[in-house]
């Protein structure tokens, strides 16, 4: 762990989310610094989405704060947050057509001004993105006529091409096939090896078993473990969060959790 | 990456904005050829010369006064009109995110036609007229804004479906209206309905509406493509999403109003143009603003002037002859793009 004089990627104090009048989280206090990974787990319901969003900033908490680098949102100049913090949204269907090129373009929108456009620098890093994502050869296309996970790998593009600080990720594997669940996971890796710091909500509790560096296990009631990824992913806590017995089998190298 | 990659592919995206530019600057030249044909087609057809002499007034005469008196006003009304609608229409395709969303769907043009209505079925004068469909408009755009923002909550669906309804209401007003009517006024009403330029005599404040309508949606054309992205997109990268829906809700509203109060509710512009612009230079709305502001202009000009020529001396309603060329355009470009 290298030292970094920078504040936390981001801070949660005394966090208490709400929808309606339940808690999906309730005085939740955790830093994310450079260089950590933080899955959020839960089961359907449970909140990640609307507690990831509240972490994004969009939605306001029930009480405590949210720090962003430091400072509440509401203290960053407005725009500002978007060049510190990238949200990867669920897919939402699009009723309008777009080339791959002008959609993973949308991530620079927080860097220009009102009336810029984008420039040949912007588009080399979408270039950049769209080929990180495996998407090279698809700049021209039209995105409706992508398949799903190719447009899941397009949106986690538009998210890189906004170089952000922190990456907040709903659900990044959705729609994706093995190999890219792995190569998506080993990019956001190496982003947060890099200095950045990514928080996510997965389902796969084995890929957080390899990936995560700390897990937040909501158990849908309000309360919540977090902690280091080896200590919150036990049987006993995942299956009392699931509703659903689960065994460990280890191999001496990996341990791999299995429902029963 | 390597540089020469990036760089094909850098001409390929400076071309998308060439070819866009082309479009625009065709779009220009279309708006010239159809003001000319709308000032020299008719019962008097005047030459391009003697058009150009009329115009800049050094003749008096009857061709002359036929041209600044008539002619003129009614080409920019049925021009400003068109671009009003056709901007409204994109702006609305937008805030609903919703390719079917047209000027009139959240009740506008019913409000407007209730207003219009009920004034020429109290015998009105023109002018009377006029304000009923204002504010008959702006009515029914506050009346369905209140409805489905009731609880500050905002979504789409609930939006969409009020307008549906408010409009239907105002539709069974309308037919109320006109079965109550007088026998001499009927003709009037339905000519109102299908939208009609011939008694617009003070287009003026449609075209400054225009102008400045285009002038300040431009400024937030980005944002509105992040929007019609979605709405968590849109906030994750900085916009200001309740600011800018008001905006876009406000002055599409206002710029349907002034249309149709000014040419009655004429059909079909609002909801084809902006998709005949899409298909020719795509979805950039910093693109097809001002491209679909042009084109529905050029296209209700142009179809305004057929409208009083074709069948001289019977003037067409517009409106009849928009949606005559816009269903089947629309049906074949939607059998064209299944999705």
């Amino acid at each position: 762990m290298k030292m970094d004089a920078r504040p936390p990627v981001l801070a949660a104090e005394r966090l208490t989310v709400q929808v309606g009048r339940r808690d999906v989280c309730h005085e939740l206090d955790f830093t994310l610094q450079a260089g950590d990974t933080l899955v959020i787990l839960g089961r359907n319901g449970a909140g990640k989405t609307t507690l990831l969003h509240t972490l994004a900033g969009l939605r306001d908490a029930a009480r405590g704060a949210v720090l962003l680098s430091g400072q509440p949102y509401a203290a960053w100049p407005r725009g500002h947050e978007a060049c510190l913090r990238g949200l990867l949204a669920q897919s939402q269907p699009d009723f309008f057509s777009a080339t791959v090129l002008e959609t993973a373009l949308v991530g620079r929108h927080p860097y220009l001004g009102r009336w810029d456009w984008e420039g040949p620098g912007d588009e080399a890093i979408a270039l950049a993105a769209l080929a990180q994502m495996g998407l090279e050869s698809f700049a021209a296309r039209q995105v409706p006529t992508l398949s799903g996970g190719e447009r899941q790998r397009l949106s986690i593009a538009a998210l890189l091409v906004q170089q952000p600080r922190l990456y907040l990720l709903d659900e990044p594997l959705a729609h994706l096939d093995l190999h890219h669940q792995v190569a998506v996971l080993d990019h956001f890796r190496s982003l947060a090896a890099s200095g950045a710091g990514v928080a996510m909500v997965l389902h796969d509790i084995n890929l957080t078993a390899r990936y995560a560096s700390h897990v937040l296990l909501l158990d849908g009631e309000g309360g919540h473990v977090i902690g280091p990824a080896a200590e919150v992913l036990t049987t006993a806590r995942l299956s009392a969060a699931f509703g659903h017995p689960l065994r460990a089998i280890a191999d001496g190298e990996h341990t791999l959790f299995v429902p029963v | 990456m390597a540089q020469g990659q990036a760089a094909t592919r850098n001409t390929g995206m400076l071309s998308v904005r060439r070819r866009a530019a082309a479009v625009l600057a065709g779009l220009v030249l279309a708006a010239l050829a159809a003001f000319a044909w709308s000032l020299s087609a008719g019962a008097l057809p005047v030459s391009i010369d003697d058009l150009l002499t009329a115009l800049s007034g050094a003749e008096g005469g009857m061709e002359a006064d036929i041209i600044r008196s008539l002619r003129l006003p009614r080409a920019v009304a049925a021009f400003a009109c068109g671009g009003l609608l056709a901007l409204a229409g994109a702006l609305m395709q937008v805030l609903l995110r919703n390719p079917l969303a047209d000027p009139y769907v959240l009740g506008i043009s019913g409000g407007a036609a209730v207003g219009a209505l009920g004034a020429i079925l109290a015998g009105a004068a023109a002018g009377w007229i006029d304000a009923g469909a204002f504010i008959g408009a702006l009515g029914a755009t506050l009346l369905v804004f209140g409805l489905a923002h009731g609880d500050g909550s905002w979504t789409q669906t609930r939006l969409l479906l009020t307008g549906v309804i408010v409009a239907a209401g105002c539709g069974a007003a309308v037919a109320l209206m006109l079965s109550l009517a007088p026998e001499g006024r009927v003709k009037g009403m339905l000519f109102w309905l299908m939208g009609d330029a011939s008694g617009a005599t003070r287009p003026w404040p449609a075209l400054a509406l225009l102008a400045v309508g285009l002038a300040a949606a431009l400024p937030f054309a980005r944002e509105l493509n992040l929007l019609a992205r979605g709405e968590v997109t849109a906030r994750a990268l900085g916009v200001r999403v309740g600011r800018l829906r008001g905006l876009v809700y406000g002055l599409g509203s206002l710029l349907t109003a002034v249309a149709v109060t000014t040419v009655g509710s004429v059909g079909f512009i609002g909801l084809i143009v902006p998709h005949l612009v899409r298909l020719a230079i795509g979805n950039d709305q910093r693109l097809l603003l001002p491209a679909a502001t042009l084109a529905g202009g050029v296209l209700l000009c142009a179809a305004d002037t057929a409208a009083r020529t074709v069948v001289a001396p019977i003037q067409l309603p517009v409106g009849v002859l928009t949606a005559l060329i816009g269903v089947p355009v629309f049906l074949f470009l939607l059998a064209r793009h299944p999705r």
